[in-house]
């Protein structure tokens, strides 16, 4: 458990110059690296079984932004993820949709056509993404385009660069700026973890995301190894729960990257309950960005209902 | 002072690693005069599952491989099998109460088994395959190719009831799962620890130990699974119902059914778990 050093008054004083979100940023207590890595192995031995792993797989199904972020992107991929994310399953109308698909900005036109009268989200990044090394008003005509084309949510990637040699409050401005571009899209916000270094940059990064008004915080592109890890998003969790018990406001969180497994996605769930509370089993406030682990989640999901193991032969290729 | 022997952990052979039984359990094997002999790990529907996704990711590579290339492979096991003989033959005489004469008899036949099945691998396309006459410009040719992910119910016969329906099933190219004869599970383990040191791609050949009952049917209704070697299966209620468990997606099901190891083996224990492709090629004009 953390605590953290900050009242309502602090944490509203702390972005009115680069020296006071400075102070605030490393006033923050440090992550016990050993400690969190050794809760999240914890956590990650609880045994899930019948009912309430056929809740979590459920949920988890609920919770996927379906990602496709390739430079061999075409339309047809587009809409092929697109039906594929209203119905998971087409065997099974119980199953449900997942939460979003996540694409390149112009391919939102095409996602969002597919995607017409269902309730999953179009999601975009956006700001040069996986990198993020372009000018503000490249980032920001990106972000609205993208807007301007229908995304329902924008994942937005923060300039490592600058946030590594200390320059917190530009960063700050960035994210803020985007989040005008936005207008009424969700914005999540990548810190690319696998490049912050330390568990302290982490938590740093999430308080000055929260702090910017993201509507989600989220681990990583995807591009970068490591990408998420179960203490990276735990240390996320702790600050989206620490935040909203000094400013009342909730933020979502969102590991993207390197979950395959239906066992894996379980036990970020069972993180998030323990860690967050129950209020963020939802999705919300909770999601996994993900391409291979939806086709995992469907073959367990099968081996509920029809008691017998599935195979890759009865999902997709994607 | 005495020394202490150092006493074996047999475990299972999955992904070419060797893992206890995800579960935990091991049962007792006696030997043929009624002895304690060794624990044995039972396998649990998990391990199956281990052993199925192992098999099914060795697959592409195994394939894959020229026909040539595998059959040096299996040559490669008899070559490290030859080397272990005399385990072998004081393993059976443990396991079975037979004279050394008839151990050895099947420990020769094992591994000539073996090196039988090696000869096979680029010789069985020439033989159910080939070129085919049809009445149209045409050049017509069928190949035989592996099924995939094969599960294997060994018999009886620590050694060569094991290698008498593995070897077919790896040799056109298929990687298999295969559930140790449950009375005498040690000498496949030991047969595993042949395979693991030969020049064999981990994955290939899976051996699980426990019991066929409990372990068979999550195989046989597996969907991951191309094909069911049913030889082992005693208990004829257990081999319909596995086999009706299996028509779930049309698995290739080789019966089980009365068989003299010792005699030549029929060409099916191969082609039950080859499918036929043929090409149409137009030609001439």
């Amino acid at each position: 458990m953390t605590t953290t050093n900050s009242t309502v008054s602090s944490v509203s004083e702390a972005t009115a110059s680069d020296a006071a979100l400075r102070r605030f940023l490393h006033g923050l207590p440090g992550v016990d690296q050993v400690g969190a890595e050794q809760r999240a192995a914890g956590l990650g031995t609880r045994s899930i079984k019948t009912s309430a792993k056929a809740f979590a797989i459920d949920l988890a199904i609920q919770m996927v932004d379906l990602t496709t972020l390739e430079g061999s992107d075409t339309a047809g991929k587009v809409r092929t993820l697109a039906a594929k994310a209203m119905r998971p399953d087409p065997t099974d109308p119980t199953c449900p949709a997942t939460a979003a698909v996540c694409v390149y900005p112009d391919m939102v036109p095409i996602a969002k056509k597919a995607l017409k009268g269902s309730a999953v989200k179009v999601a975009a990044v956006a700001t040069a993404f996986p990198s993020g090394r372009a000018a503000l008003d490249i980032k920001l005509a990106d972000t609205a385009d993208a807007v301007e084309a229908g995304a329902d949510e924008i994942d937005m990637v923060i300039d490592r660069g600058a946030f590594l040699s200390g320059r917190y409050l530009e960063v700050f401005e960035e994210i803020v700026a985007v989040k005008e571009a936005c207008q009424g899209a969700h914005l999540k916000v990548i810190f690319e973890t696998g490049e912050l270094q330390t568990y302290d940059n982490v938590r740093r990064a999430s308080w000055l995301a929260m702090l910017a008004g993201a509507h989600f915080i989220k681990t990583s592109t995807g591009k970068v190894q490591p990408a998420a890890t179960l203490p990276v998003t735990l240390v996320m969790l702790e600050a989206v729960r620490d935040f909203r018990e000094a400013t009342g406001q909730m933020v979502g969180v969102k590991p993207a990257g390197g979950i395959r497994h239906s066992k894996d996605a379980i036990k970020y769930l069972v993180m998030v309950n323990e860690i967050a509370g129950e209020d963020w089993l939802d999705p919300d406030w909770f999601r996994f960005g993900a391409s291979t682990l939806l086709n995992d989640l469907l073959m367990q999901r099968k081996k509920l209902t029809t008691g017998a193991y599935s195979g890759p032969d009865y999902v997709t290729l994607d | 002072m005495a020394r202490l022997d150092v006493k074996k952990t047999y475990k299972l052979y999955i992904g070419g690693d060797f893992p206890r039984s995800e579960s935990g359990r091991s049962y007792p094997v006696s030997k043929a005069d009624g002895t304690f002999w060794a624990n044995a790990s039972q396998a649990s529907r998990k391990d199956a599952r281990d052993a199925v996704r192992a098999a099914r990711a060795a697959f592409a590579g195994w394939s894959t491989k020229t026909a040539y290339n595998r059959g040096q492979v299996i040559y490669r096991i008899a070559e490290v099998a030859e080397s272990r003989r005399d385990q072998f033959e004081a393993e059976l005489r443990s396991a079975e109460a037979i004279t050394a004469a008839q151990a050895r008899t099947y420990v020769d036949a094992a591994i000539d088994r073996l090196v039988f099945y090696a000869g096979w691998a680029d010789k069985i396309a020439q033989v159910v395959g080939g070129a085919n006459p049809v009445s149209g410009p045409y050049l017509n040719h069928s190949a035989p190719e592996p099924s995939g992910v094969v599960a294997v119910v060994a018999p009886a016969g620590p050694l060569l009831g094991l290698v008498s329906v593995v070897a077919p099933v790896i040799t056109t190219g298929n990687t298999c799962v295969v559930i140790a004869s449950e009375p005498h599970p040690l000498t496949a383990i030991t047969l595993a620890e042949v395979m693991a040191t030969s020049d064999l791609p981990g994955g290939v050949v899976n051996v699980l130990t426990g019991s066929v009952a409990e372990i068979a049917p999550w195989l046989a209704s597996h969907l991951d699974v191309n094909g069911l070697d049913l030889t082992g299966v005693t208990d004829p209620d257990l081999a319909r119902t596995l086999e009706e468990a299996g028509a779930e997606n049309l698995k290739r099901i080789r019966r089980p059914g009365l068989e003299d190891l010792l005699a030549p083996p029929p060409l099916d224990r191969m082609t039950k778990f080859l499918e036929t492709k043929t090409v149409w090629h137009p030609m001439g004009v």
